[in-house]
């Protein structure tokens, strides 16, 4: 770990101009991935600017009927809210899946979406990796890549992100609403998070000085017909192999709206428009899912290890939107997969 | 008496452990302690070409780097470097030369006054190397394989047998190397006492072997040097030998003249030992009967290029299935890495995966059920030592454990259970394991409030030693275990090996109820001086200790109690101290046994597995503690999950590097992957083995585990994943 200067931030406004002054600074918010980072030499800020007091915990109904979620709101804060468990339970289980309860204690949702990948290459600092170093190589493409992506992939980075909750954010069609040295803006979250190509150290559009204030919600939460089902290499506590949010409006048993959304896959949140809007106005039936799931894995392209994940990706889509459709979602405390 | 020995007590140091007064090896305080933290060779094999510390020296707070080129004097033969249980070869050396050897060798000591500022410091210090080419892949190169071992001489003509066999099996079975991830840290607190004295706080599982080691190593007088471990956060084999850390402190210390702690990183402790991925071909022939004729098994294992790490993986056959043929060897291959080392039943939890899963793959080329296969050949002998067993109540295991898994309601074809969208597979294999015993002494002070201090220099890694030895103590003093405080790993106290193989228990025992005998012949020699002593004429072995008094076996009624023969006697204290020896018996083979059978669910699309059952039917002769116990079990057991299901050391070999050396990657299982465990401890009388009947349990929990679960898979789903471990990828088509 290196040494770094550490400062608290007064208000949104101070921390944008520390971060604009500084830009080899840091936001520290829960830091569940940073300090681990920092730990391993991976991220050596020369600031660390804690955003952790700000005034930005709260949930609130937004006036369309949505809901603004302030970017310090804790994983568990916002798996437990009553608005969110009634609203939006496919986040909620998302949330749920990921981590342990003491990490989404302490994670924020900001940085929930800052997280970096779980890439062995990555987290080594006496092996090549573009994201890590530019230039360096991709030490993954040729060697230990089970776990890595199969979609939207590039020559230079075939690492994944790793959240879950990011994962059900894109399915619900979240806004990310961010404050910079030239004002706020906002963005959907699925242009938040950038594929690898050639800059696969820039993980988000995130711009420099800006910081992440708020998450909002759409107000559709389709809290009937839900699923997030995460497939890993053990029942709990293990990043996704591959992981799905599905999301369906039924009007009996024809579908009207679908969202499916990809985690463990890509360097982003995984979704695909063209497969959604086969599956509207379509019955809910196997045939129909799995005929997503092609449109949803058009294009993938395994490396020597993940071979699997593409056929695994197609059994999980179809089983999460099987779930979703009978309006049996996923447990996230259950021991075993519905 | 036995108001101990036998029951569940509960564990006498929980209290101290759940409160936090139990102090670990990286916790106890000293005055002015300082802080190391280990750099770390980026290369597997070569040399360093130059380290420059000097930026490293410039932080403030750092004291010192210690390097090959600036340390203390460090012991130039390998024979001051040889731990008790040390393999053949040279035993490595931190920071003795610039040679690397491995990758994550520590090359460097920063020192400083706080951890955070060493660890800063240690980013700072320069390394460039002459990289050497270098190999780490096993199975790349298995050709290189050396024999360094035969288990057992060969029996008959297994190569005949297996031609003349009505039906074989053959086939190679792979097992990945696996890290111990004890939760504690490896840790040492060094500690200057001035006079050039050092007490020393380690992680160990031997605290006089490493008492030894150091007083070789830094060339000195055994009084110069005290080691104390009194509580271990798990080791699983891992503290047998000295760590590297121990050096380093020690080192740290001797240099500055200070005391200093050194705490290893969770991820600097995947550059200690391991198990050792190996390779295994076991093949079966038997007749149409069942009846087998042949048996060979042969591993191919990792070790390092400067020590033959080597355990009994292929020799296990022996003990359980007759066979008039049988063949086995064990070769190593040497790479570029660190030396593997014991975890929890070495040589046993591999080499019995493979026998195991072959044993299943040959029952169904028979279309036997798996028990019944085992028992038409089961062996009442050792075939290599052709000795009976001392007890083996395996036989009792096999029912015991069906009966209570309900294995006679399986249906033997595979996918033929289920359960929703699960497949359910139920399996089953043995396990086996040494019951080794070791010379330990014990010393009792006894006071005359009735107190008892009972000492030890053997470690307790969590698996209760503080708690069967009180309670051994209170039977044998006719004292309430309250009154019993127990005294362990310091070198100082009276001798005992390292704790490991499954020895300690009894071991540990015995020499508590030789050193209260040297007390109760105390006790009655005072007794009996007594005016009108109702002890006078009784003989030792007519004498017990009972609720405080000495009494008369044959006639209860002439007692006299410890405290009026002590005050007679005017006296305070009997201190006694006695080294237990265990007579040789070279009449009977000593082992434990274990049924094991496992229900697992999978996925029929998905391949997730899921383990829902298992039951463990334990023969290890007399259970000292039966709370313990079952926990020794139980530990074992989800271990075994973890073998079969989780755990990798997954090692890039173009930079002969690990990649998952962490606990996040590294995967073991979690609360959620593991559902019912049934411990089922089979009567197992053992007149031969020793006084109290004991075998020990360390091991025995995991071995024949992973077998089971592989087992089931393939009922479940017909797939037979023969390259551990079993992870959904390989299940799906």
């Amino acid at each position: 770990m290196n040494n770094f200067q550490y400062s608290r931030a007064a208000d949104v406004a101070d921390a944008i101009r520390l971060l604009t002054a500084d830009p080899g600074a840091k936001l520290i918010a829960g830091g569940t991935n940073l300090i681990d980072l920092m730990k391993e030499n991976v991220e050596r800020p020369s600031r660390l600017i804690d955003i952790s007091r700000l005034p930005l915990r709260n949930v609130e109904e937004t006036d369309d009927g949505g809901l603004r979620i302030g970017a310090l709101v804790p994983n568990s804060d916002l798996a437990y809210h009553p608005l969110i468990e009634q609203r939006y339970p496919l986040l909620a289980s998302a949330v749920l899946a990921g981590a342990s309860a003491q990490l989404r204690n302490m994670a924020s949702v900001g940085g929930n979406l800052m997280q970096r990948t779980r890439c062995g290459y990555f987290y080594d600092t006496a092996t090549p990796c573009n994201k890590r170093s530019p230039g360096s190589g991709c030490s993954a493409i040729h060697g230990l890549n089970r776990n890595h992506a199969i979609l939207g992939t590039s020559a230079s980075c075939i690492a994944t992100n790793p959240s879950d909750m990011s994962v059900a954010l894109a399915a619900l069609g979240a806004l990310v609403h961010m404050a910079g040295p030239s004002g706020a803006r906002t963005t959907a979250l699925t242009d938040f998070h950038r594929l690898p190509g050639d800059t696969p150290h820039i993980d988000t559009n995130l711009g420099a000085g800006e910081m992440i204030t708020a998450v909002e919600l759409p107000p559709h939460g389709f809290s009937h017909n839900y699923s997030y089902l995460k497939v890993r290499d053990r029942l709990s506590y293990a990043f996704a192999l591959v992981s799905v949010a599905a999301a369906l409006e039924l009007d009996g048993n024809t579908i009207s709206e679908a969202r499916v959304a990809l985690g463990g896959v890509a360097h982003k949140p995984w979704r695909s428009l063209e497969a959604e809007s086969a599956l509207r106005g379509q019955p809910a039936t196997a045939d129909q899912f799995s005929r997503a799931a092609d449109l949803l894995l058009q294009g993938a392209s395994t490396s020597s290890h993940n071979g699997f994940k593409i056929e695994l990706a197609r059994r999980t889509i179809v089983r999460t939107l099987t779930q979703a459709a009978s309006a049996t979602p996923q447990s996230q405390a259950h021991k075993k997969i519905a | 008496m036995n108001a101990y020995v036998g029951t569940p007590t509960s564990r006498v140091d929980g209290r101290a452990k759940v409160t936090g007064a139990a102090k670990y090896a990286g916790e106890f305080p000293a005055d002015g302690l300082l802080h190391g933290f280990v750099v770390e060779a980026t290369i597997p094999c070569g040399r360093i070409a130059r380290l420059d510390t000097s930026e490293a020296l410039k932080v403030k707070g750092v004291l010192d780097v210690l390097t090959h080129a600036k340390r203390p004097a460090l012991a130039d033969k390998d024979e001051a470097w040889k731990d008790e249980v040390a393999p053949e070869g040279s035993p490595f050396r931190p920071l003795y030369d610039d040679t690397i050897k491995f990758n994550g060798q520590p090359i460097a000591l920063v020192v400083a006054e706080d951890w955070e500022t060493a660890k800063f410091a240690a980013t700072l210090v320069r390394v460039e190397y002459e990289q050497n080419s270098f190999a780490t892949d096993l199975e790349g190169e298995r050709s290189n394989a050396a024999e360094m071992d035969k288990p057992h001489e060969p029996r008959g003509d297994a190569a005949a047998g297996l031609a003349q066999a009505d039906v074989r099996h053959d086939a190679e079975y792979v097992i990945p190397t696996e890290h111990h991830n004890p939760m504690e840290l490896y840790a040492t607190t060094a500690v200057w006492g001035g006079n050039g004295k050092l007490t020393v706080y380690d992680k160990t599982q031997g605290v006089q072997n490493v008492h030894k080691f150091l007083c070789g190593v830094f060339d000195r007088k055994p009084e110069d040097i005290r080691v104390i471990s009194p509580y271990v956060g798990g080791a699983f084999g891992s503290g047998l030998r000295p760590q590297y850390q121990v050096v380093l402190a020690t080192l740290g210390a001797l240099a500055l003249k200070r005391s200093v702690r050194v705490v290893l990183t969770r991820q600097q402790m995947y550059g200690l030992g391991y198990r050792p991925m190996t390779i295994e071909r076991v093949a079966l022939g038997a007749r149409s009967d069942g009846r087998l004729d042949a048996v060979t098994h042969e591993a191919i294992a990792v070790t390092s290029r400067y020590e033959d790490f080597a355990r009994n993986d292929t020799g296990w056959a022996e003990q359980l299935y007759s066979s008039p043929n049988s063949r086995f060897s064990h070769k190593l291959v040497h790479l570029d890495v660190s030396t593997p080392c014991d975890m929890r039943a070495p040589g046993a939890a591999s080499g019995v995966c493979a026998l195991e899963c072959a044993m299943d793959e040959l029952a169904i080329a028979l279309k036997l059920d798996p028990i019944e296969l085992r028992l038409k050949c089961y062996s009442d002998r050792d075939q290599s030592e052709n000795l009976p067993y001392s007890s083996k109540q395996l036989r009792e295991c096999y029912a015991r454990g069906a009966d209570a898994f309900g294995w006679s309601r399986r249906n033997p074809a595979p996918r033929a259970m289920r359960d929703g969208k699960e497949l359910v597979g139920w399996g089953m294999a043995t396990g086996v394991w040494e019951a080794l015993q070791m010379p330990v002494a014990v010393r009792i002070v006894l006071t005359s409030n009735g107190h008892a201090e009972v000492s030890c220099a053997a470690s307790d890694i969590g698996t209760g030693t503080y708690t069967i030895v009180a309670q051994v103590a209170a039977d044998a003093l006719g004292l309430p275990i309250e009154n019993i405080s127990v005294r362990l790993a310091d070198s100082t106290l009276p001798q005992a090996p390292v704790e490991g193989g499954s020895w300690m228990a009894a071991s540990s025992a015995h020499a508590v109820l030789a050193a209260a005998e040297e007390v109760r012949k105390e006790l009655l020699r005072l007794a009996g001086k007594m005016p009108g002593s109702p002890l006078a004429d009784a003989g030792l072995a007519d004498t017990v200790l009972i609720d405080g008094s000495i009494v008369r076996s044959s006639d209860s009624s002439r007692a006299v109690s410890i405290a009026d023969a002590m005050r007679h006697g005017n006296i305070e204290r009997i201190e006694k101290e006695k080294l237990n020896q265990f007579d040789e018996d070279k009449k009977h083979a000593r082992n434990t046994h274990s049924a094991v059978f496992a229900e697992v669910k999978v996925d029929e699309q998905l391949g997730v597995i899921r383990v829902t059952r298992i039951v463990s039917a334990v023969a290890a002769g007399r259970i000292l503690n039966t709370k313990t116990g079952r926990s020794q079990i139980m530990g074992g057991v989800v271990w075994g999950i973890g073998m079969a299901l989780h755990e990798e050391t997954v090692m890039d070999h173009r930079f002969g590097r690990i990649m998952n050396a962490n606990i996040a990657e590294y995967h073991i299982p979690v609360n959620a992957d593991i559902h019912d465990i049934d411990v089922i401890f089979v009567d197992e009388p053992d007149a031969h083995i020793n006084a109290l009947g004991v075998k020990g349990l360390g091991e025995i929990g995991i071995v024949g585990v992973p077998a089971a679960i592989a087992n089931a898979v393939y009922h479940a789903t017909g797939k037979r994943i023969r390259r551990f471990p079993i992870t959904l990828d390989k299940l799906l088509d």
